[in-house]
């Protein structure tokens, strides 16, 4: 059985989140039955040569539907959002190796900004064992509370400006609480605070990273990611392949 | 029906479609799509005689009908190679050429006798890697370099040689025939061309190796061109690439005077792109009546 495929996938639903901020759902029942949280798909954008890697955000498997939410950031991703429910979309998915999940251990999710989507697919898997605690810039960027919310996930929210919930830095209000493990995506500066964070308690921390791709399997080794294995030899490792959630104490320069 | 086969330096091959050497690793994660047993072949990335740890990240970047790249010849190395990765590919029905790179000419003639007792079909010299300080693309780009580096090779390589060429250079008709006269049993070409691209942000290039090679549609035409000019200054047959992502792009490649085509970064835009590019030249070739491959090599008529 293929553990990845290319195929198109019918829109079902595409709705703005936020300003700038998409929320599809592609119907794919092959792919969404192999999709683990923390995995990626590559999004075809026609007439761009590369795919688009975006996060799986959910992962309904009884529907046979896949989740993605991101954000227009350069051309590929502002024509990607003016699909409309009915147009097929070619994806790549799913790619790459998720988030070790346990149901067991108080897990602490971090997202920062674009870096939720992928969370919210895992806390749904953990429920109440999970401590969500999500940054964003302002109040109007501050997306999926509610879906979070919904898995049984604590959620705690932070703004850069105060515009809602706590005024502040994620990393800050993470601090307040305890966990097991820590799981993170978002901007360089938020992941190096949650890999003290996680350091300063003892505790297992697993980062998803981003780099620039071309196949997104492993063939090209595009994406490379300085890493240190257990011995403390530095190598190139790949994003899409040995990623994108790697081991913080993998990874050599967060 | 046509017949797709085809016999380049005495290796015959099941049908013309080859993937490019760095597009599609040594075929494993592309085997989880298709069996690789449809390609005509396989060039694999870039083996150099010991293991490379490649460039600093960012190595890719888009650009209009395009990409860069500067991975830097990352790769375990030729007995990695030759200990982990053939025995499987020697299993999947697929003609296996193994591209070839190193930092000295004699790096490159250890690494080719290495090849030798091995299942590997042909080797691929890579004289023409824009992206390492010495990745060989100093030995690509004067004839005495092109004609030196394929006759060390010839002499103790025991696999049919095709030499890739660089398309940095002022004429690539005389590296060809340099190479011609220095041995080599084939041509493949083009490799990439040197291309740059900056952040006006950062002010950053946006490859960390500052210069990147081209590839993609985008280089299209200059590869036609240049396996036009060349196929008609050598008697050698003439892998063609550089761009192809299309049936229609290949059938251009062929009558452009290629026997035999690889596809490359089309494979990102979709992984299946070398199986579509063959039945579509299978089904081109019944409706027009081309019964073989050798009618359409060449066939352009020029004004
Ligand atoms: C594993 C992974 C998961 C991701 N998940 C999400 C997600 O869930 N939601 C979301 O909004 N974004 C996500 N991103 C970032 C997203 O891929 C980029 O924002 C997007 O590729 C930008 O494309 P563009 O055409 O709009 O921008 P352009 O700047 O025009 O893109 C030019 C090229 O650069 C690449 N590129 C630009 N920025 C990035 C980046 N940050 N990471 C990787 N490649 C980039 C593009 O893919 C393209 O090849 C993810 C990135 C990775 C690597
Ligand atoms: C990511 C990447 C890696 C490559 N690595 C190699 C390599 O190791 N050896 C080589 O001879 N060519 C390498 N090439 C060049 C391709 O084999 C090919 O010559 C070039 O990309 C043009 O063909 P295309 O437009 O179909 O990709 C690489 C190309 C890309 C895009
Ligand atoms: S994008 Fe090709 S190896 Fe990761």
């Amino acid at each position: 059985m293929k553990s990845y495929d290319s195929r198109p996938a019918r829109l079902l639903s595409a709705r703005e989140l936020a300003p700038g901020i998409f929320d599809f759902t592609l119907n794919c029942p092959e792919l969404a039955a192999k999709a683990v949280p923390g995995q990626f798909a590559q999004i075809l954008v026609p007439g761009h040569t590369l795919r688009r890697p975006i996060s799986i955000c959910g992962i309904d498997k009884a529907s046979g539907t896949l989740r993605f939410v991101f954000q227009v950031r350069g051309e590929g991703t502002e024509k990607l959002s003016r699909y409309r429910p009915g147009d097929d979309i070619d994806i790549l998915a799913p790619l790459g190796k998720g988030f070790p999940l346990d149901r067991t251990k108080r897990t602490l999710l971090m997202g920062g900004g674009i870096g939720a989507p992928p969370l919210l697919a895992a806390a749904k898997e953990l429920g109440e064992t999970a401590v969500a605690v999500l940054g964003f810039r302002n109040k109007e960027l501050a997306i999926l509370e509610e879906d979070f919310k919904n898995t049984g996930a604590k959620v705690l929210i932070a703004t850069d400006d105060g515009s809602y919930g706590y005024h502040g830095l994620v990393t800050e209000l993470a601090a307040g609480e305890d966990f097991q493990v820590l799981m993170a995506c978002g901007p360089r500066p938020m992941l190096r605070g949650a890999k003290a964070l996680a350091e300063s308690r003892g505790v297992p921390g697993y980062l998803s990273l981003e780099q620039r791709m071309a196949c997104g399997v492993g063939a090209c080794l595009g994406c490379a990611v300085a890493l240190t294995d257990g011995s403390g030899r530095e190598y190139f490792g790949h994003v899409c392949k040995d990623g994108p959630v790697f081991p913080m104490d993998m990874v050599k320069e967060v | 029906m046509a017949a797709l086969n085809v016999n380049i330096a005495g290796v015959e091959f099941k049908n013309p479609i080859i993937a490019a050497s760095g597009t599609f690793g040594f075929g494993r994660e592309y085997a989880e799509l298709y069996p690789l047993s449809e390609l005509g072949g396989i060039s694999c990335k870039g083996t150099t005689l010991y293991e490379r740890p490649g460039n600093p990240p960012p190595r890719v970047a888009e650009t209009p009908g395009g990409m860069l790249n500067a991975v830097g010849l990352q790769n375990p190395g030729v007995e990695h190679f030759i200990n982990e990765d053939l025995p499987w590919l020697e299993k999947q029905g697929t003609r296996i050429i193994a591209n070839v790179a190193g930092s000295s000419v004699e790096d490159y003639c250890r690494t080719a006798e290495l090849l030798n007792d091995t299942a590997v079909d042909m080797v691929e010299l890579n004289i023409s890697c824009p992206n390492v300080k010495e990745g060989g693309v100093q030995f690509g780009v004067t004839k005495e370099g092109v004609e030196g580096m394929t006759r060390a090779v010839r002499d103790r390589c025991k696999k049919p040689l095709m030499v890739k060429l660089s398309p940095n250079v002022t004429d690539i008709t005389e590296m060809a025939i340099a190479a011609e006269s220095g041995g080599a049993d084939a041509l493949s070409l083009i490799n990439t061309l040197t291309g740059m691209r900056i952040d006006i942000n950062s002010r950053r290039p946006i490859i960390r190796n500052n210069t990147g090679g081209l590839s993609g549609p985008a280089v299209l035409p200059v590869a036609i061109r240049m396996v036009w000019q060349v196929s008609q200054r050598v008697k050698l047959p003439v892998v063609g690439l550089g761009g192809i992502s299309t049936w229609q792009d290949a059938v251009e490649m062929l009558l452009a005077g290629a026997s035999a085509i690889q596809v490359g970064t089309a494979i990102f835009t979709d992984p299946y792109a070398p199986i579509k590019i063959r039945d579509g030249l299978l089904e081109f070739m019944d409706k027009n009546g081309v019964k073989s491959l050798s009618e359409l090599t060449g066939g352009v008529r020029p004004w």
